[in-house]
């Protein structure tokens, strides 16, 4: 019988050959937290141990709510920075240039690599799996214990197949696919599960458009998710992996699923998750014309070069109609946006552009939302209160749908915009 | 140990967000404040009035959404007995028993309960007593007793540790 990816990886970092549903103890590859680095370091004081296991597996990421917006924020941001001096922690990015929304830096940086148990102290870590390491989100004890003993506990979760064929049509991409998939399996769809995506339709695609998969993995209760690691992977790492502790793994033939699902990426269309709900799916048709107040281009899901890049084909030369804006996910995204001129497409059609971080996405800055107003975004969730205001609306959407409905104020179907 | 109290019910798909909302995930630093927020955007009957010992019953893919941890410390500074729900998204589970904050799957007995009702939780037993009725649930996986018995993840790296 043979091996699911998460039964490979698990059992590699085991140092021996596991099931589904046995229980491991491995040794991480990367720790990764962000902000919540400075309650972790807290919890971590209350274990007692003088020094984290290994202060070269931590990465520090600075992102949620950057440059600090308010004296709490910028005192926790203090003390991650304290705590990373005292612990000789040198993977820190910190408010600068070099920062921006710790998943896209994880995965830039050459953190992300095959093969590796990556664990972060944010539900989205999953975002890793498009590099073909298995990472999975974990809790602040967790990670607090993480550091202090170089161990977690794992069930080697059993496994979802999902083979995607074929290619989208000019308007459709990614974030459709997932957000459709979502509605039909629904937010316990793959609770507990390892998911992977196979065939030819995620080979067609770019390691970004495959970020955005794994990124939403958790929206389906996934543990993790992941993409083969292709030869896309293999030269996007070549020259800048972090560690050689990485190899290529993946799913035999004959391995055994779950459950398994079939796609053709030509059946896609543009759809949205309607409010409060991301598997609270609807195709264009349904939610075309909703009035909209804020449309948000950026995240940890959609704020890459080849997110802004499909946003600004569609607004450029346009105007917007309402507030939009737009945060590339780290400043190396935001110097080459620069350099491709799309700074200055998003500047002349009427868009604001913050810096690199998470931004309204969980309503901390940048763009909250008032009471009764709706946004479209193209971050991963629309729960109620989540861009900072329980009575207001949040629409899940692709980059060019996002830019499509800012041109108009309205719900709009991109594929009429191109 | 068996604990008796008052249920608030609610649907599926409960999300962290609704339980702890995010904008205060790096203001609200003590327990206790934690506390004062919960379920603030999900119902305010139960943020305003929910007492020590009363108890909650969710539906499917309770916790779903962020890992962050102050979802479960606000519920148990709350005093909250025990979380029923038919079941729980996995970084909410963990985060429960890294919290020592018990937690039951049990579909059967989530599916016989009303908002209001009176509920008895026998641990030893395993046993949920709702409406005059009886409802079996597993023990918890091996893996985690351990957890639970040195009272969450912190007392139990401790102790492992010998630093208790």
């Amino acid at each position: 019988m043979g091996k699911t990816f998460a039964e490979k990886a698990l059992g590699r970092a085991a140092g021996y050959d596991v099931v589904a549903n046995q229980v491991v103890t491995v040794e991480p590859d990367w720790c990764m937290s962000h902000d919540n680095g400075a309650p972790i370091a807290r919890t971590f004081k209350k274990i007692g141990v003088k020094n984290v296991w290994k202060p070269e597996r931590i990465v520090f990421i600075l992102d949620h709510a950057v440059p600090a917006p308010s004296s709490d924020h910028a005192v926790n941001h203090k003390e991650v920075r304290e705590f990373s001096a005292e612990q000789g922690i040198k993977h820190f990015y910190d408010v600068t240039s070099d920062g921006g929304v710790c998943h896209q830096k994880m995965c830039e940086e050459g953190f992300a690599l095959p093969g590796l148990i990556m664990v972060g102290s944010d539900s989205h870590t999953c975002t890793y799996g498009a590099y073909g390491a298995f990472s999975t989100g974990i809790g602040r004890s967790e990670m607090a214990a993480a550091w202090a003993t170089g161990k977690i506990w794992f069930k080697v979760p059993e496994s979802m197949k999902v083979v995607v064929t074929g290619k989208f049509k000019p308007g459709v991409s990614a974030k459709d696919f997932i957000l459709k998939f979502i509605g039909d399996v629904k937010a316990d769809g793959a609770d507990y599960m390892s998911v992977e995506f196979h065939g030819d339709g995620i080979e067609n695609m770019s390691i970004a458009e495959r970020m955005t998969l794994c990124n939403m993995g958790i929206e389906f209760g996934a543990k993790n998710a992941v993409c083969r690691p292709d030869q896309k992977v293999l030269d996007a790492i070549k020259d800048n992996a972090k560690c050689d502790r990485w190899e290529p793994l993946w799913a035999d033939e004959d391995a055994v699923y779950a459950a398994e699902y079939h796609y053709d990426l030509g059946d896609i269309e543009p759809g949205v998750a309607k409010p409060h709900k991301v598997d609270n799916y609807a195709p264009i048709s349904e939610v075309k014309g909703t009035k909209i107040h804020e449309a948000f281009l950026g995240s940890c899901t959609n704020g890459r070069i080849e997110d802004l890049r499909a946003a600004a084909a569609i607004l450029k030369g346009k105007k917007v109609a309402v507030r939009t804006i737009v945060i590339p996910a780290s400043w190396i995204v935001y110097r080459q946006a620069m350099r491709e001129g799309l700074l200055d497409v998003f500047l002349d059609a009427g868009c604001v552009i913050c810096n690199p971080g998470c931004g309204p996405c969980m309503g901390n800055h940048e763009g909250i939302l008032a009471p009764e107003e709706a946004a479209i975004s193209t971050a991963n969730r629309n729960f109620k209160g989540r861009m900072g205001d329980k009575d207001s609306f949040i629409y899940l959407a692709s980059p060019m749908m996002v830019a499509a409905s800012a041109l108009k104020g309205e719900i709009s179907d991109p594929r009429e915009a191109l | 140990m068996s604990v008796k109290g008052k249920v608030w019910k609610y649907g599926d798909d409960v999300n962290t967000d609704v339980i702890f909302p995010g904008k205060y995930t790096y203001t609200i630093k003590e327990r206790a404040d934690m506390a004062k927020v919960a379920l603030e955007d999900l119902d305010m009957e139960f943020n305003k009035n929910a007492k020590p010992g009363d108890m909650i019953v969710g539906g499917k893919n309770w916790g779903c959404g962020s890992s962050r941890e102050q979802a479960v410390s606000c519920i148990k500074e709350r005093g909250i007995a025990v979380i029923i729900a038919k079941s729980f998204a996995r970084i909410y589970y963990r985060n429960c028993f890294n919290e020592g904050l018990p937690i039951i799957v049990c579909p059967e007995a989530v599916d016989a309960i009303n908002m209001g009702d009176e509920v008895e939780v026998d641990f030893e037993s395993g046993v949920i007593i709702a409406g005059g009725k009886e409802f079996k649930f597993p023990a918890y996986p091996e893996f985690v007793q351990g957890l639970i018995k040195d009272g969450g993840l912190i007392p139990h790296v401790k102790k492992s540790l010998g630093l208790a």
